[in-house]
């Protein structure tokens, strides 16, 4: 890889018990482009997204050891304010998680926290993270209903506006369309791809076709180890290791 | 074969259908009763001693044989009293259940044994909060008192409250708090913004159920509010109560006085239950922009 990585994993297991949920990974995650990270279900995917914004916190049986930096900064140091990591990264879950308050509110809240009181500057945030979500047009007229008014597929675009108004330099989407029919999902593909000119972007999906649509570089993880990463043509085109391509084929999902 | 078995089967089934819904509509109904007695024998037994006296003065001749005036001092107390003791004890509740459910892992050892202590609180009968309140009361220094009285009924609310709030809260997803989190929330402004804020209208019921129970309890004022004719100016002075005012109206030989007990019974439920309303009308006007 010729760019600088955006985010270096260095070493990384976690630990809920004794269950061992990672195995030392080691991975550097490419500055603006998508990376998909595949694999079955309960292969540690999930895990994985949720240490790089440390909502996998080492306390009550957990442990983590391994370094992870996000732009050279060890973010698992204590020293680090975990409100200052988890500002840098926007994120999408499974099910879109509406705040239970306006469509105007869910957008408003974390530049709030983040010290911004001017209204008309808060009326532009508010309407320039909406219209890049495209959701703008939509509620325009409504942004005082309560969100959770909205269908699935218009509220993930609100946490999507809601995620980026932050100004994030990263997105995680954790399946962030599974959830979604069809059409709200390639809505969100669309806006994703769209991102990735400005944010690195880092997304966990099961669904190998929607890998293959929106994926620059591929990860993909079997019972908590990484087995094989690298740009996804090559991945897809020529997997190296036997399990990777079962994965593929479909032997193993 | 089948075709033997089947008709049986059925016939058989449906008589098991038919029991059990009469036995629920059954239960259902004998509840209804229930309901309808209380209310009807206290209406029927006080209404001739309700007038408009009863609410808007105190008793002459003394509580325990006034047959004239009316129990506004006792009406007053125990809306204050209930009013402190509900108000004292959700500024301990909110914190404790936001404390177990945000703060600590919802199944850690720390949040399994204060559910477990409420628990057991839950269940400690009233006058043995009386009886606590009042060493609690002497060990302080107080005497009965309107703030002795409140200090004791918010004790015995507070598991009834916590646990309310605590179930209502729980329900909230952690994704929703991990949506919070990641932009950039700390646990305090999650728990503010958002936990409460989504369980509102469980949070007001949970204080309104402990309200209920703290304005209808005899027991743990009996030592420690006192009893008095006049209202209640000072928190450091005794305050009348409906419950005791019903105890003490109850306890007379004579028939008017019994009366009065029913009125005052009457007075309670009516109590109640506009605050019941009172408070539903809010809960769905202010979680409006929620659903």
């Amino acid at each position: 890889m010729e760019q600088k990585p955006h985010i270096r994993i260095q070493d990384l297991s976690v630990f809920f018990g004794r269950q061992r949920a990672l195995k030392n990974i080691t991975i550097d995650i490419p500055d603006k482009k998508i990376t998909v990270i595949i694999g079955p279900s309960g292969c540690g995917k999930t895990t994985l997204l949720k240490c790089l914004n440390r909502l996998v916190e080492p306390l009550d049986g957990v442990k983590v050891s391994g370094k992870i930096f996000v732009d050279e900064e060890d973010i698992y140091d204590p020293k680090v304010e975990v409100t200052h990591i988890r500002k840098k990264m926007g994120l999408l879950s499974q099910k879109p998680q509406v705040l239970p308050m306006s469509i105007y509110d869910n957008v408003a809240y974390g530049p709030r926290l983040h010290g911004q009181k001017n209204k008309k500057k808060l009326g532009q945030i508010v309407e320039h993270y909406l219209q890049m979500a495209k959701l703008w047009e939509e509620v325009k007229d409504r942004l005082s209903e309560p969100a959770s008014r909205l269908s699935v597929g218009q509220q993930q675009r609100l946490c999507l506006a809601r995620g980026l108004a932050v100004e994030p330099e990263i997105i995680l989407g954790d399946e962030p369309t599974s959830a979604l029919d069809p059409q709200s999902s390639q809505n969100v593909e669309k806006r994703l791809i769209e991102l990735k000119n400005d944010y690195t972007v880092i997304v966990v999906t099961h669904i190998l076709r929607q890998a293959k649509r929106i994926a620059d570089y591929i990860a993909f993880l079997y019972m908590g180890e990484l087995i094989e990463h690298g740009p996804a043509e090559g991945v897809f085109a020529n997997p190296k290791d036997p399990r990777t391509r079962a994965y593929l084929t479909g032997e193993i999902s | 074969m089948r075709q033997s078995l089947a008709p049986r089967n059925l016939r058989r089934r449906k008589i098991e259908e038919n029991f059990f819904r009469v036995l629920m509509a059954g239960s259902v109904l004998i509840v209804i009763a229930c309901l309808g007695l209380i209310v009807g024998t206290i209406i029927w037994k006080g209404l001739p001693a309700l007038s408009l006296s009863m609410i808007t003065q105190t008793p002459k001749g003394g509580y325990y044989l006034g047959r004239e005036g009316g129990i506004l001092n006792a009406i007053v107390g125990s809306l204050y009293l209930a009013s402190g003791a509900t108000l004292l004890a959700v500024l301990f509740s909110l914190p404790i259940v936001l404390f177990i459910n945000v703060y600590a892992r919802k199944t850690s050892r720390l949040a399994t044994w204060t559910r477990f202590s409420f628990d057991v609180l839950w269940g400690v009968p009233s006058i043995v909060y009386g009886a606590f309140g009042f060493i609690l009361m002497v060990f302080m220094g107080l005497r009965a008192s309107l703030l002795a009285g409140i200090i004791t009924v918010a004790l015995l609310e507070l598991p009834i409250m916590s646990r309310a709030m605590d179930e209502v809260i729980r329900l909230v997803p952690p994704e929703l708090l991990e949506a919070s989190y990641s932009l950039g929330a700390t646990k305090l402004e999650t728990a503010l913004k958002v936990v409460v804020r989504q369980s509102l209208p469980g949070i007001l019921t949970a204080i309104l159920i402990a309200f209920g129970r703290g304005i209808g309890d005899a027991a743990s004022v009996l030592f420690t509010a006192g009893f008095t004719d006049r209202l209640p100016t000072s928190l450091f002075q005794p305050a009348a109560t409906l419950p005791l005012a019903i105890f003490f109206q109850l306890g007379t030989p004579f028939p008017e006085v019994q009366a009065r007990a029913y009125a005052s019974a009457a007075l309670l439920t009516a109590i109640i239950l506009l605050v019941s309303l009172l408070a539903r009308g809010l809960i769905k006007k202010y979680t409006k922009h929620l659903t």
